[in-house]
């Protein structure tokens, strides 16, 4: 009897781990089979040499490079904000701050990557822009600086909290071995600490790129939606996401290039974000702790 | 209290030492002057104070919240737990070596050098001279003079451990603390860092909390027995382990309990 119970309840956890692979198959398979498509009448070379990105105007171009680079330009901005600040405190968790902050101010943190992204691409669009217009002249009401700054913020609990647990991973027996010999706190989590916890913080480094650069609310919001080659933080850009957005929400006609497009669109941007992950996996089994 | 500044020809004193874990006292009204250039040995079973004791010494137990003590602890006739005691320069001068090799995941070389770049020396051929001469004092240059790039967790327990204590030696520390150094070793490698203890006796002075009976007996010109936080017995080495006053001890370092 009992053994009946266990098969049910077993398969029923099998079907569970099923659909989600079974979904992320579905979804690999609707990428690829309109991509090629999209592909067949669009070269790859044009697609990844042209310098523009114009599929909805009537001198089509379909050049990918643009909305690459304005996603990099974001996401780099953001991890400009967020690697800092995000290791800074985490340093501040670790090694200063007293037990009872810690446990506060962690979740707290966490709530960060809680907030509704939408609330953020406002914020980006109508207080930071502003803000930063009155700093930096010629800055246009739409620009990569400002969503890149928001979305920094809003990775920076990714960063802070999954690197404090690396640094706290670290063998109590090195930090007394780095006090022993006279050093400061600072010393021991810059020379010591972050070293041996390499590992976990690039990894977090690296799920916090991956969220910055499938982001797309703030982007959306604040960046415009102009694609332009350019490495100019100050003039507004199209992210990957945005345009697929742009698209989806558009009239463009079912099964047309134009609608083939985003599906491009998204398979380049899941080859960035798998990639990410697996350099990611790699980082963390090539230098796992080697020490107890 | 006075602003401890006394007369006294020991490098080391601890006077009236109480320590506490929150409510629970662990230490009790602890006296014990050290003479320079010796091997003092501290003995006891297991959760007895003595390696409690032994990191009042470098102001290890700081990082225990719970953590408070009355009594004085001084070195070269001053308190070091005065509220100006700068706590890093007082651990460059009371070097520790602890029960496990603990060598940093950096080079060997790194892992000597560490406590010299932490103190602003970085010219290397400073830094060369004073890595060869630790690593030379440690009985370790042989084994590691062609691979001082190689990582020191590729090093064998043995080699980690006399790394730890090079490393240590680097910055020219007069007192040093070892906690168990031998436990975690081979009779081999054990006999080697006895051996050192020995040679470094010349120039520093060493406090070695051990569990080990005859290692105490070996190395040490005084040794200290621990019993719930007592210091029972403190004498001449030869005398507690041939002629103990104190029938604890005797029983202790008969094996009869501990």
């Amino acid at each position: 009897m009992k053994s009946i119970k266990e098969k049910v309840i077993e398969s029923i956890l099998f079907a569970c781990a099923l659909i989600t692979v079974l979904t992320t198959l579905g979804i690999i398979w609707v990428l690829l089979s309109e991509s090629y498509s999209f592909f067949s009448e669009v070269s790859l070379g044009e697609f990844l040499t042209d310098k523009e990105w114009t599929p909805l105007f009537s001198q089509k171009h379909f050049g990918i490079m643009p909305l690459v680079t304005g996603t990099l330009l974001t996401t780099f901005i953001a991890i400009c904000v967020a690697l800092p600040m995000g290791l800074t405190i985490a340093v501040y968790l670790n090694e200063y701050a007293p037990k009872g902050i810690r446990k506060t101010v962690k979740p707290i943190l966490e709530i960060l990557a809680a907030v509704p992204t939408v609330v953020y691409g406002f914020f980006a669009l109508v207080v930071v822009t502003p803000f930063l217009q009155s700093i930096i002249p010629g800055l246009s009401g739409f620009n990569a600086l400002s969503p890149g700054i928001v979305m920094g913020i809003m990775i920076i609990p990714f960063i802070s909290s999954l690197s404090e647990d690396a640094l706290a991973a670290v063998p109590k027996t090195l930090r007394e071995a780095s006090y022993g010999m006279g050093a400061t706190k600072l010393q021991t989590s810059f020379k010591v600490l972050i070293p041996a916890a390499s590992s976990g913080i690039i990894a977090s480094v690296i799920l916090a790129l991956a969220r910055a650069i499938g982001e797309t609310m703030i982007v959306a919001i604040a960046a415009g939606q102009q694609p332009r080659l350019t490495f100019d933080p100050t003039v507004p850009v199209e992210t990957i996401t945005t345009y697929i957005v742009q698209v989806s929400m558009g009239d463009v006609p079912h099964g047309s290039l134009e609608y083939k497009t985003i599906f491009a669109a998204g398979i380049t941007l899941f080859a960035l974000t798998f990639l990410l992950n697996n350099i990611s996996f790699w980082i963390n089994k090539r230098y796992q702790q080697k020490y107890e | 209290m006075s602003e401890s500044q006394s007369e006294s020809s020991f490098k080391i004193e601890a006077k009236n030492i109480d320590v506490f874990y929150g409510e629970k006292q662990v230490l009790k009204d602890v006296n014990m002057p050290i003479e320079g250039n010796t091997v003092t040995a501290l003995i006891g079973p297991s959760g007895c104070g003595k390696s409690t004791f032994l990191r009042l010494f470098n102001r290890m137990n700081d990082y225990i919240d719970v953590f408070h003590k009355k009594g004085e602890i001084l070195i070269d006739g001053k308190d070091i737990y005065r509220k100006k005691t700068n706590v890093e320069e007082l651990r460059k001068s009371v070097g520790m070596v602890f029960q496990k090799p603990n060598p940093f995941p950096k080079s060997i070389y790194d892992n000597i050098a560490y406590g010299l770049r932490i103190q602003g020396i970085n010219k290397k051929s400073l830094l060369d001279e004073i890595v060869e001469k630790s690593i030379r004092q440690a009985a370790l240059w042989d084994e590691v003079k062609d691979n001082l790039k190689k990582s020191a967790l590729a090093l064998s327990g043995g080699q980690q451990q006399r790394l730890c204590i090079a490393r240590t030696l680097a910055v020219e520390p007069s007192v040093i603390l070892m906690d168990e150094p031998a436990s975690a070793l081979d009779p081999i490698s054990t006999a080697k860092i006895e051996e050192l203890i020995q040679e470094l006796k010349e120039q520093y002075t060493i406090l070695i909390v051990t569990h080990n009976m005859q290692q105490a007996g070996r190395i040490s010109d005084k040794t200290g027995f621990f019993y719930m936080g007592d210091l029972v017995e403190f004498d001449e080495t030869q005398q507690i382990f041939t002629n103990p006053k104190n029938e604890r001890t005797e029983n202790y370092i008969s094996g009869r309990f501990g």
